[in-house]
């Protein structure tokens, strides 16, 4: 492969927390060339999580969820409002929906998930919560007394309803799932979630999906696929996620799921071979973790776009310094350990690890109560892959210990 | 010397921090969050990991 573009900057697309972390990454490691940041959004990178607890609950603002500018960003170019179309791997370039073809030494893809919408005709009063706008725009719905429906029974939506409900919202959640959170937790914490969630006042149709949305120019009800119609004022539709690969689509880059990329966060295409000059970070990227196995995997938790993007910069700046140092980089162990949180009412999760990789059920609680406070672990093959705590923090930290060293 | 500042309305005792730069930050028994307010120079890059993982980005450095 000739260099094309030596004199070109880094190209970073998606400036959300992944592409930012990358970009810090990329000074760090002591890269002083040009960085330039396309992002879709008009927002500088921002929190997501608060949007649907803590800020959703007072005032959305961007001054609210902006992540802090550190000096050494100073001189990165940052081109926000301009959304990626297309790239060319070998011509080194990339095409945005303004009509600009702009030259790239090398890329990083952070252009992250969407939200999974219905399928149904538009009307007002339906609602998604992944940006900084969606959030805003359904806060000015979430008056007291508005009665909310949310499909969907993941953190996200378990999230929305209880800040929903605090708001005085009635609140009525519409899940396939026989309970709440049932996929990430298992059926054993569940069910708790379940009683929980219903004490605080939250009505859940489980075993059900949306036949159709009704009302004339807004949404006036949802009617289930058992029949049941719901009155609704608001729809808010947490059914999951998308990964926005279209612009990658006339490359060969694997994207089999999100973009596979090896454990140096270096993309990998469909013959198997990983790129020097193209990373991947965030929740868009399927890459093996060592802790686990060899098994390549997107995660979707918090901590992700940080560890992956510090990582891409790392061995990005390596490869651009050209001093011999690269092998050693890519070689470094890289082994995040996925964590997350969700803060619905006065229960407070906090996990570390895999929780979805568990084996035939294998859930044990460790330590507490589950009607109370828990330490719960999930076991893969007999060792602990996964651990979850319920109201409980420092409890949980040997735990997470014995997780990142394999779990033995 | 690094000066520490966590905005304690905002910290909600996740603990992330405690991994990244154990000699500034700890959970005590009760689950909160306790903190030394300097570091040495040395400790930078891992304060400023801690600042990072912050869930709610209650940690700062004071220039």
């Amino acid at each position: 492969m000739t260099v094309a573009n030596p004199a070109a900057p880094v190209v970073i697309v998606g400036a959300a927390m992944g592409g930012l972390r990358a970009a810090e990454s990329l000074r760090r490691s002591g890269y002083t060339g040009a960085i330039r940041v396309v992002g879709e959004e008009l927002h500088a990178p921002y929190n997501r999580p608060p949007l649907s607890k803590e800020v959703l609950a007072t005032d959305v603002t961007h001054e609210a969820v902006a992540f802090p500018s550190r000096a050494e960003m100073g001189d990165v170019e940052w081109m926000l409002g301009v959304r990626a179309t297309a790239v060319d791997l070998d011509a080194r370039t990339l095409t945005t929906d303004d009509g600009e073809v702009q030259p790239w030494r090398a890329l990083v893809i952070a252009t992250g998930l969407r939200a999974r919408r219905l399928d149904f005709a538009p009307i007002a009063g339906r609602h998604v919560v992944r940006s900084l706008d969606d959030a805003m725009a359904l806060r000015a719905e979430l008056t007291e007394g508005a009665r909310v429906v949310v499909v969907g029974s993941g953190f996200l939506g378990c999230e929305l309803s209880a800040t929903a409900r605090k708001l005085g919202c009635e609140v009525t959640i519409v899940t396939p799932s026989a309970e709440p959170m049932m996929r990430p937790l298992g059926e054993l914490v569940a069910k708790e979630m379940r009683r929980r969630l219903t004490n605080e006042g939250v009505d859940i149709f489980s075993g059900v999906t949306v036949a159709a949305i009704n009302g004339e120019t807004t949404v006036e009800s949802v009617e289930l696929s058992d029949g049941t119609v719901v009155p609704a004022d608001v729809l808010i539709e947490s059914v999951g996620s998308e990964c926005n690969t279209e612009w990658l689509e006339s490359t060969d880059l694997d994207l089999s799921d999100g973009v596979l990329a090896d454990n140096a966060m270096r993309a990998v295409t469909t013959s198997g071979v990983a790129r020097d000059d193209v990373y991947v970070v965030g929740d868009i990227a399927r890459f093996p973790n060592p802790m686990f196995d060899d098994v390549a995997r997107r995660i979707e938790h918090w901590n992700i776009p940080t560890d992956t993007g510090k990582r891409a910069g790392a061995v990005l700046a390596a490869h651009l310094a050209d001093d011999g140092s690269f092998a050693d980089v890519v070689a470094k162990p890289f082994a995040p350990v996925p964590s997350f949180w969700s803060n619905q009412f006065e229960i407070k999760l906090q996990a570390y690890g895999l929780l979805g990789l568990v084996s035939d059920d294998d859930i044990r609680v460790l330590e507490g109560d589950l009607s109370d406070q828990a330490a719960v672990g999930y076991y893969r093959d007999d060792r602990l892959v996964g651990v979850l705590g319920i109201g409980m923090k420092a409890a949980l930290l040997p735990y997470r210990k014995q997780i990142a060293e394999g779990g033995a | 010397m690094i000066k520490i500042e966590v905005d304690m309305n905002q910290c909600q005792h996740y603990g992330q921090c405690v991994f990244e730069a154990p000699d500034n930050f700890k959970l005590n028994d009760d689950d909160k969050l306790e903190y030394v307010a300097e570091a040495p120079d040395s400790e930078r890059d891992n304060i400023e990991a801690a600042v990072d993982v912050c869930p709610m980005q209650a940690i700062r450095i004071v220039e």
